[in-house]
C-alpha cells in the first residue's frame, strides 16, 4: 500500500499530505465564514435586545400624551413624535414627486442621454452622501435667510434626502417595465403621458410604494441634518415657521444628558423609532416580494 | 333630417378631437418639460450643496490659507482653527472600521453565497440588510451603553496589557482605558458598513457563472480555493466598488461616532484615547460657534468632508457602472 502511495505522488504529483492541509486550510476558513454571518446575526439581536431590555420599561402612556419633562422629572415625548411625523411628512411630501418625475425622466424620456447618466451617477452619489452635510446646506440656505431654526429646514433637510432614494428606485422599477406594455399601449392610440401614468406606473407601483417606504424609513431616524435645521423644542408646537421637537435630536440630547429620566425616555424613544423603521423596512420588503411573486 | 344629425355629430366628434388632441399635446409637453426640469433638479441641488458650502467656508480658508489643513490647533477662545484632528481622526476611525468591517462582510458574503443552506439564505440576508435600516443614533446610544463599557471592562485592559513594552504596538494601545475613544468608533463604524459592503459583494458573487465554480470543483479545489482564485478574481471590480461604498458611509457617519469618540481636538498616538472627527466636530459644535470664524471653520469641515466622500463614492459607482457594462 505504502509504495504504491508514493508511486502515485511521484508519477502524478499529488500528495496526501498537500491535499490535507488544503482541505484543513479550507475548512478553517470555511468555519471563519460561518463565524462572520453568526458575528452579524449576534450583533443585531444584541442591539434589537438592549433596546427592548431598556425602552420597554419606560413604555407606558404618559409616553405618549405628555410633552419632554424639564430635567429631573417625569413626562412623554409628544411633542418630539408629533415633529417628527410632520416632518417626515413634510419631507416625503416634497421629495416624492421630484423623485418620481426624475426617475421618469431617467427611465422613459431620457434614456441613454448624457443627461441621464450624469443625473444617475450624482444621484447614486447623493444618495451616500453624509446627511450632516445636507444639514449645513440647508442652515445656510433656510436657516441663515430666515434667521431662525424652523421645522420647515428641518422638512426640507429631510426631503432632500428622500428624494435620492425615490430617483433611484423609480427608475429602476420603470425599466423593469417591459417595452412591449408601452408600445401595445402606443400602438392603441395613447399619447405619451397615459401610456406613462396609465401603463407604466401602474405596471411598476408595487416597486415604487417600496422606494417611497424605504425613503421613509431612512428619513425617520436622521439626526444629523435636524440638529441646526429644526433645532429643538422643550414645548409642543405646531408651528412650523418655530423650531420643532423631533425625535432623534431628543434621543440625542436625553442620552448624553446625566438625568435617568431623561435617559430612560431617551431609550423609549430609541425602541419607538428603530421599530418603526424596521416595519417600514420589513414592510416594503414584504410588498416587492409579493410584487415579484405576482409577475 | 337624417343627413343634418349626421352633419352635426361630425362637426362635434371634429371638435371633440381637436380638443382632446390639444388636451393630450398639453399634457404630453407638461410632462416632458416637468420630468426634464425634476432631473436637472438634482443636478443643482449638488451644484447648490457645493457653492454654498465654498460660500461658507470663504472665511475660514481666507484667514488661515492652506494651513487649516496641517494645524491642528483648534481654540474657540482664540479663534484660532485648524482641521488636522478631525482630518485624522475621520481617517483612523474609517481605516479601523475596514480593517474589521472588510473581512467580516466577505465572510458573511461566502457563507450566504457558498455555504448557507438555501432555506435560510433570505432570512439571513434580511438581517443583515436591516442593520442597514437602524438609525444611526441607535448605533450611538448602543455604543455608549452596552459597547463602550464592555470594552473598557473586558477588552481594552487585556490589550493595554498584552502590547504594553512592545515596540509601536504599545504605543497605538497605550493609555488608561476610557471605553469611549477613536478605537470603540472605528468598531461601532465597522458594524455599521457591514451590511453595505456584504450586500453588494454577495450580488457581485452571485454574477460569478456557476460553470466557472463547477470546473474549479471538478479539478479538486477546496471552497476557499474557489472562493479565492475563482470568484474573487471573477468579481474584484465588484469588491472594491462595495468596499468604497462602505467607506464613504465610514468617512461620513456622524451620530454615532458622536456618541462614543469622546470628542477631544486633539491628535493621539494611542487610538484607545479620546478623538475627533470631521463630521462630530460639526455635529456637536456648530450650534454653538458664536463668531463668524468659528461657524466658517465648521463649514469648511463639512466642505472637506464632502470633497472627500465624493471622491471616494464616485470611484465606487465607477467601479460598480464599469461591472454592470461588461456583465449587461
Amino acid at each position: 500500500m505504502q509504495p504504491q502511495t508514493r508511486d502515485m505522488t511521484r508519477k502524478t504529483g499529488f500528495s496526501m499530505a498537500m491535499y490535507d492541509r488544503r482541505r484543513f486550510l479550507s475548512r478553517l476558513l470555511m468555519l471563519l465564514s460561518w463565524g462572520a454571518a453568526a458575528t452579524g446575526m449576534l450583533v443585531l439581536l444584541l442591539i434589537l435586545g438592549t433596546l427592548v431590555y431598556r425602552g420597554v420599561g419606560g413604555l407606558n402612556l404618559a409616553v405618549f400624551t405628555e410633552n419632554t419633562p424639564p430635567p429631573g422629572s417625569a413626562g412623554g415625548i409628544k411633542n418630539a413624535i408629533f415633529g417628527s411625523v410632520m416632518m417626515t411628512l413634510l419631507g416625503t411630501a416634497l421629495g416624492t414627486p421630484i423623485g418620481i418625475l426624475a426617475g421618469t425622466y431617467m427611465a422613459e424620456y431620457g434614456r441613454n442621454t448624457w443627461l441621464t447618466t450624469i443625473v444617475r451617477f450624482i444621484n447614486d452619489i447623493l444618495l451616500s452622501a453624509p446627511s450632516i452635510v445636507i444639514g449645513l446646506f440647508v442652515y445656510e440656505v433656510m436657516v441663515v435667510t430666515m434667521g431662525h431654526f424652523s421645522a420647515w429646514a428641518g422638512g426640507v433637510a429631510l426631503a432632500l434626502l428622500v428624494l435620492p432614494v425615490v430617483v433611484r428606485t423609480t427608475e429602476d422599477m420603470l425599466l423593469l417595465v417591459p417595452d412591449g406594455l408601452r408600445e401595445a399601449a402606443a400602438a392603441l392610440g395613447s399619447p405619451r403621458w397615459l401610456v406613462i401614468s396609465k401603463v407604466c406606473y401602474r405596471a411598476a407601483k408595487a416597486g415604487m410604494v417600496t422606494g417611497v417606504l424605504l425613503a421613509i424609513a431612512r428619513v425617520t431616524g436622521e439626526t444629523a441634518p435636524l440638529l441646526f435645521t429644526a433645532l429643538n423644542n422643550q414645548f409642543m408646537s405646531t408651528d412650523m415657521n418655530a423650531p420643532m421637537a423631533n425625535l432623534p435630536v431628543v434621543i440625542f440630547q436625553f442620552a448624553l444628558s446625566p438625568y435617568p429620566e431623561w435617559q430612560q425616555l431617551a431609550w423609549t424613544a430609541a425602541l419607538l423609532i428603530t421599530m418603526t423603521v424596521l416595519v417600514l423596512n420589513i414592510g416594503a420588503r414584504a410588498l416587492s416580494t409579493q410584487n415579484s411573486k405576482n409577475n | 333630417m337624417n343627413q343634418v344629425a349626421s352633419v352635426a355629430s361630425r362637426a362635434s366628434a371634429q371638435s371633440i378631437n381637436a380638443s382632446a388632441l390639444r388636451r393630450h399635446t398639453l399634457w404630453d409637453a407638461a410632462l416632458r418639460i416637468g420630468t426634464r426640469a425634476a432631473a436637472v433638479t438634482v443636478l443643482l441641488l449638488l451644484a447648490g450643496v457645493i457653492v454654498t458650502l465654498i460660500e461658507g467656508s470663504w472665511l475660514a480658508f481666507s484667514t488661515f490659507g492652506p494651513g487649516f489643513l496641517s494645524t491642528e490647533t483648534w481654540n474657540p477662545v482664540k479663534e484660532e482653527f485648524g482641521a488636522l484632528a478631525p482630518i485624522y481622526g475621520t481617517v483612523v476611525t474609517s481605516i479601523i472600521a475596514m480593517a474589521i468591517g472588510i473581512p467580516i462582510s466577505l465572510g458573511i458574503a461566502i457563507f450566504l453565497t457558498e455555504l448557507c443552506p438555501p432555506s435560510l439564505k433570505r432570512s439571513i440576508s434580511t438581517a443583515i440588510e436591516l442593520l442597514a435600516g437602524i438609525p444611526s443614533i441607535i448605533y450611538g446610544i448602543w455604543g455608549l451603553f452596552v459597547l463602550a463599557p464592555f470594552l473598557q471592562a473586558h477588552v481594552q485592559p487585556v490589550v493595554i496589557g498584552t502590547f504594553a513594552g512592545v515596540p509601536f504596538l504599545g504605543a497605538l494601545f497605550a493609555g488608561p482605558p476610557y471605553g469611549i475613544g477613536v478605537f470603540t468608533a472605528g468598531i461601532i463604524l465597522s458594524i455599521m458598513v457591514l451590511p453595505y459592503i456584504t450586500s453588494v459583494t454577495r450580488d457581485v458573487f452571485e454574477t460569478v457563472p456557476p460553470v466557472l465554480k463547477e470546473s474549479a470543483y471538478g479539478l479538486g479545489c477546496t471552497t476557499w480555493e474557489v472562493v479565492t482564485k475563482v470568484v474573487l478574481p471573477f468579481t474584484r471590480t465588484g469588491v472594491i466598488g462595495g468596499v468604497m461604498l462602505g467607506l464613504g458611509r465610514a468617512l461620513g457617519e456622524t451620530m454615532a461616532v458622536t456618541f462614543v469618540i469622546g470628542n477631544a481636538h486633539r491628535i493621539s498616538g494611542s487610538i484607545l484615547a479620546p478623538g475627533t472627527t470631521i463630521s462630530a466636530s460639526i455635529a456637536n459644535e456648530f450650534t454653538e460657534a458664536e463668531t463668524a470664524l468659528y461657524s466658517s471653520s465648521l463649514i469648511a469641515l463639512g466642505l472637506l468632508l464632502f470633497v472627500i466622500t465624493f471622491i471616494v463614492l464616485a470611484i465606487a459607482r465607477f467601479m460598480l457602472y464599469r461591472l454592470k457594462q461588461k456583465a449587461g
